[in-house]
């Protein structure tokens, strides 16, 4: 009998290895031949832990499972989901780049193979650097780390560029709260970014990757380095690439807790092993990136997308989607929310579809107020805005970021004059300090809104001031975007900013 | 992790063995100082001059890197380090109240380490786990929809 119980962090984080114990235990005891894999998720975090058990071919679903239940689990006699896949939350997706994530052993080279992986990468090895950028230009891919630049051509430039050395940064400091999906990918199928560098290293020239991962993701650390071992001990790495005749080899690089090191420069420089201070732009990373060379910085998702787009083709990815946001999104359902989870789906559903219908509305019970969508330099979505289509160009005409598509869900009894004054407070934090307009600004829109809460009116014009002043002259987005959160809680929200004022007179 | 010595009875010498190997890496100083602070729980002041040194680098320039990030610590942690989550996911679950009540359970504040130096308490930004909020770690285990009862009882503080 074959078991799966995720070795996924959220899965951990919810009892799966108590659970793992217990079906081995009990496996033992009454000496059933099972065969336990460690699966990634499958994304449904509100199952977690959700194990699966193969019967007739197909595998049934069950959770959340705790160890007590696994004895009724064994004998059948447990309550179910039934086929994990007509779960209607799993049903509902369009799964390209997570279509391996929670099927298959993420540390099982043969597994991803057998089912799809490796097969983009010996397309891409039949075809020059040319045809490889063009493919992924032809896919009308985005970086899905929250800028929305094309991927296509940024490849282009690094392919373009000469130099003794180019590089493939991929950048997994996914440090947005509301955002687990770079995590996800890497603890579930961690073969496929490994395998998305190497197409993105064959495209450009570049014979070397880095990823740099956050220090806050151990497990991910762990899965992602086990399997560069695996994969250069099986020639998917090294100076051979699956006999292809042409290089690339990649390391795990460990961040050290400094949220700015998203911001594509920040990384190099911190990858560098420098402060990690924001860099100027121009010149461009594809040009001027790590130790100066020209450098592809994509986030992990872009990347991990990479090999669907070549195994199915360009055209097949780019049919999904609204507009010019092509392919599929990968949504991470979170914060107060009955059905958390990561959903990949083509651009252009509504939010409010997403937080009602898929999400089943709050953990709570009670209304919705907002959803921040886009990590914490992202707007605040008031429930009317909630026509607003998932898409780049959607969300930018709606005064908000789709950024890494992460959604934070809050009731009605969040304040929004906290979550702005929360926002000011990150910022100050984790400010790099290059630059005066994020250093100094934030610790004074934290003093703003504080005067603002004790009652001072004319206070608001000056934080909208400051807010101008933040996103108009800082270097990179932590400043520059940080007026995302706040003006949309006081523009959307007023009543949390007057009712404090009320109060205080 | 060697039993937290007082940072003077810290060789240069294993500073400089234990880092030396990885002197050929592209980057090589945050593999340094984690490789260090692995090793010691702390980044010892006496593994500024060394790092200067073999990086080719200002004394106040290895400083200024060892000070920019929140994960290197110049003195030993607690026993268990607890990091909770206070990013906005956690707080749509109410987490900013149970960072509170654990803080005032375990006596001490953001950073503080309990007097019996059995658990250092940090703030952190996000574990991932934000559809199974609110969330902490310790040490290396992750913990999902967590309650301070819970943190108390894991940390058998």
């Amino acid at each position: 009998m074959k078991v799966w119980v995720p070795m996924d962090s959220a899965a951990r984080a919810l009892g799966a290895d108590d659970v793992a114990k217990a079906v081995a235990r009990e496996a033992a005891a009454r000496g059933v031949d099972v065969q336990l894999i460690r699966n990634g998720s499958r994304g449904m975090v509100w199952l977690e832990p959700l194990v699966e058990i193969e019967r007739d071919g197909q595998r049934l679903a069950y959770g959340p499972v705790a160890p007590a239940d696994v004895a009724a689990l064994l004998d059948g006699t447990l309550e179910g989901h039934g086929p994990v896949e007509e779960i209607p939350f799993f049903a509902r997706q369009t799964r390209l780049t997570f279509a391996r994530c929670g099927v298959i052993d993420p540390l099982d080279l043969d597994d991803y193979a057998a089912h799809g992986g490796l097969a983009g990468l010996h397309r891409a090895i039949g075809m020059d650097g040319a045809e490889i950028v063009a493919e992924v230009t032809a896919s009308g891919l985005r970086g899905r780390g929250g800028a929305g630049f094309p991927t296509g051509i940024k490849w282009q430039t690094v392919a373009g560029a000469v130099a003794d050395q180019k590089y493939i940064v991929c950048n997994a400091d996914e440090g947005d709260s509301g955002t687990f999906a770079d995590r996800m990918i890497m603890e579930g199928d961690p073969f496929t970014l490994i395998e998305g560098m190497v197409i993105a290293g064959l495209g450009v020239g570049a014979t070397r990757g880095y990823v740099y991962l956050r220090s806050e993701y151990p497990d991910a650390i762990r899965v992602m380095t086990e399997a560069v071992r695996i994969a250069r001990a099986r020639g998917l790495l090294g100076p051979d690439v699956l006999g292809s005749g042409r290089a690339f080899d990649m390391e795990i690089r460990k961040g050290a807790g400094a949220y700015v090191c998203g911001e594509e420069t920040s990384l190099l420089n911190s990858l560098e092993g420098k402060r990690g201070t924001v860099r100027a732009k121009p010149p461009l990373p594809a040009l001027e990136g790590f130790l100066g060379k020209p450098t592809v910085v994509n986030n992990v998702i872009s990347l991990a997308t990479v090999p669907v787009i070549f195994e199915r083709s360009a055209q097949y990815y780019a049919d999904f989607g609204l507009g010019r946001s092509r392919g599929t999104v990968t949504l991470q359902i979170a914060g107060n929310v009955a059905r958390g989870g990561l959903f990949e789906t083509a651009f252009g559903l509504p939010l409010g579809e997403v937080v009602n219908d898929i999400a089943g509305g709050t953990a709570s019970g009670r209304p919705v107020k907002a959803v921040q969508v886009g990590g914490p330099l992202g707007a605040y979505m008031p429930v009317s805005k909630f026509d607003t289509a998932m898409g780049y160009e959607d969300f930018d005409a709606a005064g908000g970021l789709i950024g890494h598509a992460g959604l934070v869900v809050f009731d009605d009894s969040a304040d929004m004059l906290t979550m702005a004054r929360f926002a000011m407070e990150f910022c100050a934090v984790e400010s790099c300090g290059k630059c005066t307009p994020c250093r100094i600004g934030a610790v004074r829109g934290v003093e703003t809104i504080d005067r603002i809460a004790a009652g001072d009116a004319a206070a608001i014009p000056l934080l909208t001031d400051l807010c101008e002043t933040m996103r108009d002259g800082s270097l990179c987005a932590l400043g520059g975007f940080t007026p995302y959160p706040v003006l949309s809680a006081l523009t959307g929200f007023p009543d949390d900013f007057a009712t404090q004022r009320e109060a205080a007179e | 992790m060697r039993d937290a010595a007082p940072a003077s009875d810290i060789d240069p010498r294993d500073i400089r063995d234990l880092v030396t190997p990885l002197a050929g890496l592209e980057g090589p100083l945050l593999p340094m100082l984690h490789a260090i602070q692995e090793e010691w729980g702390h980044v010892p002041a006496a593994a500024v001059p060394v790092l200067a040194d073999i990086l080719n680098l200002g004394r106040a320039e290895v400083l200024g890197v060892i000070s920019f990030y929140h994960d290197f610590r110049d003195h030993p942690a607690g026993r268990q380090v607890l990091k909770i989550c206070r990013a906005e996911a956690c707080q749509a679950m109410g987490g900013a109240g149970m960072a509170a009540e654990t803080l005032v359970r375990l006596g001490v504040d953001w950073h503080g380490t309990t007097p019996d130096g059995a658990v250092t308490v940090e703030p952190v930004y996000c574990l991932g786990l934000c559809a199974c909020a609110p969330a902490a770690m310790i040490g290396d285990r992750v913990i999902g929809r967590v309650t301070p009862e819970r943190l108390v009882r894991e940390l058998g503080a």
